[in-house]
């Protein structure tokens, strides 16, 4: 028993450079965990209802209004309710919570995420970059100081929430002329013209892809050219988001993130 | 012949070293350096956002509070401090730089938190919907500075990591003579959002 040193290093307590590597690499470790410190819901839904404060018939409510929201206008509101903040304020929860969700579209960051937390009295809607000009701080504010924090106050959890996504999206689709002209465009431009032309740019692409592999492997020097249409267009990043309809309407399968991301905008409150 | 073999084989040497030496970390020192240079910008425009909002503010609670004359000059003597103090990219590496900028932004975070609960006190105020705006927008601002501090930190963190790991300890200190960027120090409750209670 004696024979056991007290310490693991071989040179007694001692730092090695190996151990001094290894220190690094945790340090790494540690410090690449620290980025997702919390412990997040699975993104079900667009409805994700962890506190158990939303009852079924409103749920299927929002539902239907979230999908009709992002089949209009692409923007993806989703609504969370989690039983724990897990010792974070309600501001870095919810966003990393968006950032590990990834919602809105990858190049225009339209998400909303509206975050409710029962335990710390604590609400949050969390703005992703691309609608900061839109449904700005202040408007954040007064939309859950006035539609939201009373009705969350007398304990009407559904009603404070329908009536906040009420609210957010009034906001988002206010001005309705510019709202349908985004509509317009993105319909021409995204769904019209693109969906129409993949299948037919798709078998090209492969044939093209195809005869550069074999080049390559025939010994060929010329290909670089053919990855300029890959990195040029978006189809890997957007890809996931590009056509609204696209998405399973209630009760989740199939519901994801497009890859957005927030840095912090819109409002909390607390009642 | 000779020449064109020659050349030849120069060129299949570079191609194959660049290979070699992406291969062994030597872009992940610019690639971090110049993803923490760009959170930096980040951080720095919201700080300048946040002192573009103060002159509104100042006028704003003036129109109530003029007697609050003390509070309202140390918010515009720091706002002024603030926004003397610029710090470019190149001097991330230097930290009693980063100290100055942080301590200068410091005061200021700390001085308008005193102008906001100062004004807890004016009922008037505090039902102006300006006011209500404007403190609602810098609340934002104050989060979206912490946000910016964090993505901030985290890149830093990889790139000084990176200069003192390796394999890039090894292009850091021949090719690069990378120095280790002044992370933010702890002074988090410092830059906590002014809290306000409605």
């Amino acid at each position: 028993m004696a024979s056991i040193a007290p310490n693991d290093s071989p040179r007694g307590g001692r730092w090695t450079l190996p151990d001094l590597r290894l220190a690094c690499v945790l340090l790494l470790c540690l410090v690449s965990g620290l980025a997702w410190a919390f412990d997040f819901p699975q993104l079900t839904g667009r409805v994700v209802d962890q506190a158990g404060i939303i009852s079924a018939a409103s749920r299927s409510g929002l539902e239907v209004k979230l999908k009709d929201l992002e089949d209009k206008s692409g923007i993806q509101l989703v609504v969370a309710t989690v039983k724990s903040l897990q010792g974070g304020d309600v501001e870095t929860f919810a966003n990393q919570l968006f950032r590990a969700w990834k919602l809105g579209e990858a190049k225009k960051n339209n998400g909303v995420l509206l975050l409710v937390a029962p335990t710390e009295r604590k609400v949050r809607i969390e703005v992703g970059y691309g609608l900061e000009g839109t449904l700005t701080d202040a408007l954040s504010q007064v939309i859950i100081a006035s539609a939201m924090a009373p009705r969350f106050k007398a304990n009407d959890f559904p009603g404070g929430i329908e009536r906040g996504v009420d609210g957010i999206i009034s906001v988002l689709t206010t001005d309705a002329d510019e709202w349908h002209a985004k509509v317009r465009v993105r319909a021409e431009d995204h769904q019209g013209l693109f969906d129409l032309l993949f299948p037919i740019l798709l078998p090209i692409l492969i044939f093209f892809v195809f005869r550069y592999m074999v080049r390559s492997a025939g010994g060929g020097r010329r290909g670089q050219t053919m990855f300029i249409p890959y990195g040029g267009s978006s189809w890997g990043a957007g890809g996931g988001s590009g056509g609204g309809s696209s998405w399973g309407g209630s009760g989740g399968g199939g519901f994801s993130g497009g890859g957005g991301s927030s840095g912090g905008g819109g409002a909390s409150g607390s009642w | 012949m000779t020449t064109t073999m020659s050349r030849r084989s120069a060129v299949i040497a570079v191609i194959c070293l660049a290979g070699i030496l992406s291969g062994c970390g030597y872009n992940t020192i610019p690639t971090l350096e110049e993803q923490a240079k760009a959170r930096w910008s980040d951080v720095q425009n919201q700080y300048q956002r946040r002192a573009d909002l103060i002159p509104n503010l100042v006028a704003t609670v003036q129109g109530y509070a003029k007697q609050e004359k003390d509070v309202l000059t140390a918010v515009v003597e720091a706002r002024s401090k603030a926004t003397q103090i610029k710090l470019d990219v190149s001097q991330l590496t230097d930290p009693d730089k980063v100290k100055q900028f942080q301590d200068a932004q410091n005061q200021l975070t700390g001085a308008l938190g005193r102008l906001l609960a100062v004004s807890e006190n004016y009922p008037d105020l505090k039902s102006n919907a300006n006011f209500l705006a404007l403190q609602s927008q810098l609340e934002g601002t104050e989060n979206r500075i912490a946000v910016a501090r964090r993505d901030y930190i985290e890149t830093v963190r990889a790139y000084n990591t990176e200069i003192k790991t390796l394999p890039g300890v090894i292009w850091a200190k021949t090719v690069f003579g990378s120095k280790p960027m002044a992370e933010f120090a702890a002074n988090e409750s410092a830059q906590k959002p002014p809290q306000v209670k409605f």
